[in-house]
Parts: structure tokens; sequence; C-alpha cells
């Protein structure tokens, strides 16, 4: 994983609450063994009609999502089915960061899995950001901060070991995989308890 | 004093969490699935890794295979290239990597959800994990259960461990016992409804009290499997006698010795009286009425003797009415239908059937509606079948499939065409969830049989006589 310091974008807003990982990534693409090239279906059935041809009004299909790194999305964004084929999919599109009121457990941990950036922002952040879509905005990892035009600092949670990640773009398998003396022990100290699943 | 799921964290933390990492938690069980995992075998692979224990980890294929027996047993080919492929890649991985796999036409195979718990591998006060977010499905025995991502997959098969940070606790106390003709599917639409779509984030729930003590196991499951529509991390139901009766003779359950020493341990789980929640909440188990949702999130959902609520200030409200082809204020009840699933990791086991079944017993669906009977698992199939529960089915005008998710996710191609209205025992009603452009209600095995037979939306109780 890259390191990631900063983000400085300009925001994509979907206001819906609720959008889940089936609206991020319909099932029927999951039918495949890569992780790449799923950015062309990101919000697939919301992008295109059934002819499969762009629908004009979606947000990214207009000129001005071009370019964008950083989602807004509403609150209880990525709830659902865990797939990581949401992040990768929005990554593969091109976003590097997600800014919403409340994101979903798994689909937050699958984003810190993959560099893609989960800000929780308060509720009047949020409604500030859905009513200014567009607006250039940073995102700081080191400060946990995002800030808004004319200087506005808002904190975000950011817990010790994932802001750690991201800054040093340290892979948590090579970090689980030092813990194997401590794994040995405890496999050692429970194993009478562990039999029965053997 | 402890809550169930501090004693079961606690009994596998390898490394405690501090303020700067999480814990590094030990995963005794791990399922998985041709979805979820080959991009976890090739992270194995481009780093030359192992599964640490391989034998922990058991595959099954659900959620892709075809339903058809002729394309199960009959040589056909499977119907969707790309499914075909990713169920090749699976039984490559297992192969490459040691890992068991009930393959597609092993009698064992099924929904990952249903077989864990039907061959005893989900076992009170275990970790188990799936990259699957109805993981939560497993807690129903007293198991800290969860869905995971792909990369976590990757992390347990090299480690048989997660990193971690403690979930906050909420209960969930439902008093009472829930009436005739109302399950455990209303049960969990109605807590859904009320904390709503986000109420559990960040939470591990605890159903407890005496309406939840009264179900039976299968009954549990439902109830946990949708604890993650409430955002909740995992559901877990404290294991009693129900659960130990259940799980003795289970193929893969500790047998004599074993089983006596597991027993005294799982009796030690409950959560202590007096062991402190985060939030708790209660509602009364007598008041659920029978349950179904009317728009595209589990949490909106009403009594169907109720009506859809008016809420026009709200575009969002309004846009989800405007995808069912809905309006505000309209009796839910009545509302015609076209398709009727009956299955998946919900409500797709043997009792599920049961209860159809016996609504549907000597009757004929009625005309124009399509219903699809999917057991959650080939056991299921067999058991069902020697109840003769496929012929009262079949008799009706109802297909009766082989196992697997199905129409609850439609990856495998049985889809709800575009505008029409499913009645569908899953548990999510999201927009294209059955197929793009369908429409799905969420209800429970006794209210889509009964609105089976009628074509619309019916209250089970009205064919009960309740």
């Amino acid at each position: 994983m890259e390191p990631i310091r900063q983000i400085r974008s300009r925001t994509a807003v979907l206001p819906s609450p609720n959008i889940d990982t089936d609206q991020i990534i319909p099932a029927r693409f999951l039918r495949t063994t890569s992780r790449e090239g799923l950015g062309k279906n990101l919000f697939n059935d919301w992008r295109y009609d059934a002819s499969g041809a762009p629908r004009a009004d979606f947000l990214l299909n207009t000129p001005a999502a071009a370019g964008c790194q950083i989602l807004v999305g509403g609150r209880n964004f990525g709830c659902g089915s865990s797939r990581e084929h949401a992040p990768w999919a929005l990554m593969d599109y091109g976003f590097r960061a997600v800014i919403s009121s409340e994101i979903a457990d798994i689909f937050r941990n699958n984003s810190l899995k993959n560099g893609l950036v989960p800000v929780v922002v308060d509720e009047s952040t949020a409604q500030w950001l859905v009513g200014h879509p567009g607006v250039e905005v940073t995102i700081d990892i080191d400060s946990t901060t995002l800030e808004l035009p004319e200087g506005r600092r808002v904190k975000f949670p950011l817990g010790s070991f994932d802001r750690y990640c991201l800054l040093n773009g340290v892979d948590e398998l090579g970090f689980l995989l030092g813990k194997a003396p401590a794994i040995e022990a405890y496999e050692a100290r429970s194993a009478r308890l562990r039999q029965r699943y053997a | 004093m402890k809550t169930m799921y501090q004693k079961i964290w606690e009994q596998h933390e390898v490394v405690p969490e501090s303020a700067d990492t999480p814990a590094v938690l030990y995963i005794d069980r791990h399922l998985i699935h041709e979805v979820t995992s080959p991009q976890a075998f090739t992270l194995l692979r481009q780093r030359g890794l192992p599964l640490r224990r391989p034998e922990l980890t058991f595959a099954t294929i659900d959620h892709s295979s075809p339903t058809r027996t002729e394309q199960i047993f009959g040589g056909a080919p499977i119907a969707i290239e790309s499914a075909a492929r990713q169920i090749g890649e699976l039984e490559r991985n297992c192969a490459e990597f040691g890992v068991q796999l009930l393959g597609l036409k092993n009698p064992q195979r099924g929904i990952v959800h249903v077989i864990g718990p039907e061959l005893g591998l989900t076992l009170p006060g275990c970790t188990l994990v799936c990259g699957d977010s109805h993981t939560s499905t497993h807690g129903a025995l007293g198991a800290l259960a969860f869905g995971i991502g792909t990369t976590e997959v990757a992390h347990v098969f090299a480690t048989q461990c997660l990193l971690q940070r403690r979930a906050r606790t909420l209960a969930i106390d439902v008093s009472g016992r829930l009436r005739d003709g109302v399950t455990a599917k209303d049960l969990i639409l109605t807590i859904i409804s009320r904390i709503g779509v986000a109420g559990g984030t960040g939470h591990v729930i605890e159903y407890r009290g005496s309406a939840v003590a009264a179900l039976g196991m299968d009954e549990r499951m439902t109830v946990c499997n949708m604890s993650i529509e409430a955002g909740a991390r995992a559901g877990m139901i404290a294991p009693d006698e129900i659960t130990y009766a259940y799980l003795e003779s289970r193929e893969r359950a500790p047998k004599r010795a074993a089983w006596q020493e597991a027993l005294q341990y799982w009796r030690s789980l409950p959560s202590d009286a007096g062991a402190a929640f985060d939030r708790e909440a209660s509602l009364d188990g007598s008041a659920v009425e029978p349950m179904i949702t009317y728009g595209t999130h589990p949490g909106m959902a009403v009594p169907v003797t109720g009506s859809i609520p008016e809420n026009s200030s709200d575009p969002v409200f309004t846009h989800a009415l405007t995808y069912m082809g809905l309006t505000a204020g309209q009796p839910i009840a009545n509302q015609p239908i076209d398709v009727v699933f009956i299955g998946s990791c919900t409500n797709g086991r043997l009792s599920d059937l049961r209860s159809a079944a016996r609504l549907m017993a000597g009757h004929k669906i009625a005309r124009g509606v399509r219903a699809l009977v999917v057991p959650g698992s080939q056991q299921i199939k067999k058991a069902a079948e020697a109840e003769g529960l496929d012929r009262i089915f079949r008799d009706a005008g109802a297909e009766w499939r082989e196992s697997g998710c199905s129409m609850c996710i439609g990856m495998n191609g049985d889809t709800v065409e575009k505008g029409q209205y499913s009645l569908s025992t899953s548990n999510r009603n999201f927009e294209g969830r059955q197929g793009p452009g369908a429409r799905t209600l969420l209800v429970s095995p006794l209210t889509a049989a009964a609105s089976a037979l009628r074509g619309r939306v019916t209250d089970p109780r009205e064919l009960m006589g309740v």
C-alpha cells in the first residue's frame, strides 16, 4: 500500500443516505476472480440505463464529477454486503476518500485495508458539504483534519493504528505475520480448549 | 460481571488491544465461498504464503451456484460462464491450499450460514468469520461471528487471526412471547424498523428475554442473520438447552468426553446477571405483528395490516416509493405480487419450509405468480423431500430447486424482472438486489406462502384461522 499523507480534491456528492454496497457495485459484477477493473461498473445501475447508455443526470456522468477524488455520501454510507469489491470499485474509478456523517463498519474496515480513506464528520459539516458540491477540500491524515474552504478545519476520528498504517503504507498482513510468536504461544496455551475445533 | 461478548473476546485475545494497536484475535472457524475468496488466495500466492491452519477453514459453493438440478447433477453446463469460472477457481484454490471443500455435488453443500450450524462447525463460544456480512447468523448458537472483507480473509488464511477493536454492546430484550402467525422474521424486521438500519453500527447485539428464549434454533438464526441489516457487527443469543439439543449428534460437534467438557464451558458463556451493556433496548414480543417492507432498505417496514407511511417532505423516501411503484398512505395488504421467493440464509431452513408448506398444502398458488422454493442446504432439501414438502410445493405450482443463495442475490441467474413485485423471505430489499429494477418486499415464510396463494400481500393469520 502506498503511504498517504494528504488528499486535496474537489468533492463529488451523492447525498442519499444508506447507499449500500449493492448500489456501489451490483452483485452480478462479483462473478470475477480479480480485484481489478471494477471501476467501470461503479454505481452501475444508477450510472447506466438498461441498454448500457450513460444516464445524463447521474453525477458520475456529469463534467462536475470529472477528476474528483473525494466522494461525499449521505449518512450510513457503505451499508449492507461485506463485498470488498465496493472499495475496489471506488478506487479503480479514482476515488481516494469517502466523507459521510456515518460509515458502515465493514465498509470502513475494507476501505482502510485498501487505502481508501473513510472520513466521518458531524452532521452539520456533512450537510454543508452536501449543500456545496464540488468545493475543494483537503484531507490531512497526519492531523486527522478535513480542511474546508476559507480555512475551516474539522477533526475526524481515525484510530492511531489506522492513521499509522495510512501514513506509512503499512500492510496489516505483514504486521500480523510479525505476531507469529504470540500466535504460537496462544495456540499452545489454548490447545486443549481448541481440540474441539480440530 | 461480564457480557457473553466480553467472555468470548477475552478467551480469544492473542494480544490484547492497546491505545495504539488493535487486539490480535484468534479465529476458531473460517468459512469461505467462491465470491469473496479468490482474491485472497491470489494474495497468498503473490506472497508465497500457506494457510496457517488449513484444517480450520471450510469452503462451500453457494452464491454463484446454479439451482437447476440438471446443471449440478445432470451434466448440463452451468448457464453463466463467469459463475462456472468462479466455481472452478474455488475448486482449484482449495485443492492447491489444502482446504476442505463441500463441492457442487456434495450432499452436505449449502449456503455457508446454513451448513455451519447444520454440520456442527459453529459452536458456542467460538470465533467464526466469513467473507460475507450474514455471518452474524452463527451468533444464534452463542458464537462470536462476523463478516469480513477479502483482505481479512487473506489475514485469517495466513495467520488464523484478525486485527480487531472491541465493539460496543447493545442488549435487546424481547419480553412476552410471539403470537401465532408471527415469526422470528417479523421480530427482526420490527427491531430493525425501531432502531434503524444504522442503529447497531459499532455494536454487537445480544438478543435476550422470554420471547427470544422461546425461539427454536432456526428462528434464532433468522434473528441473528439480519443483525447486519441494523448495521451491527454481530448478533448473539446465549446458548441454552435448545442450543445443546440442536448441536448434540451434529457431525462435527464434539463427542463423548469432549462433548461433556465443551458443555461445561458453554454453560459459563451467558452474560452474567447485571453485566453492563453500552446500550439497552426492549420491546414487547407479544405486540409484534407479521411485518413487510415497502421501501428500499430493511428498516422501511410496516405490519401487513398497516399502511405505507406518509413522508412526502423527504425526497429520499419519495424516491424509494417511486422505485417501488407504491403510494404513501396505501394499505400494503392486497398489493398484487408477481414472484414469491422462499429460501436464503435468513429463511431457507427446514422449519421455514415446513411453515410455508403447511399453508400451501392442498392449494394452488395464484395464476400468474411465479414461486421459487430453494432449500438452504442439500441436507435440508433431502429432509424436506423425506417429509413430502417438495410434493406440496410442486403440487401448488411452485418450483423446487437445489440449494444456494439463488434469488436473494441473483448472482446465479435466478432473478426478478424489472418492475416485478417479489415477496421474498430473504434479507435485503435494496434497489436491484434481486435483479435490475426488481421490487422486493421482505416477509416471513408464512406471509410469503399465504400471499403466493392469493397473488397479493396477505396476512397469513387469515389462512391460519388465528
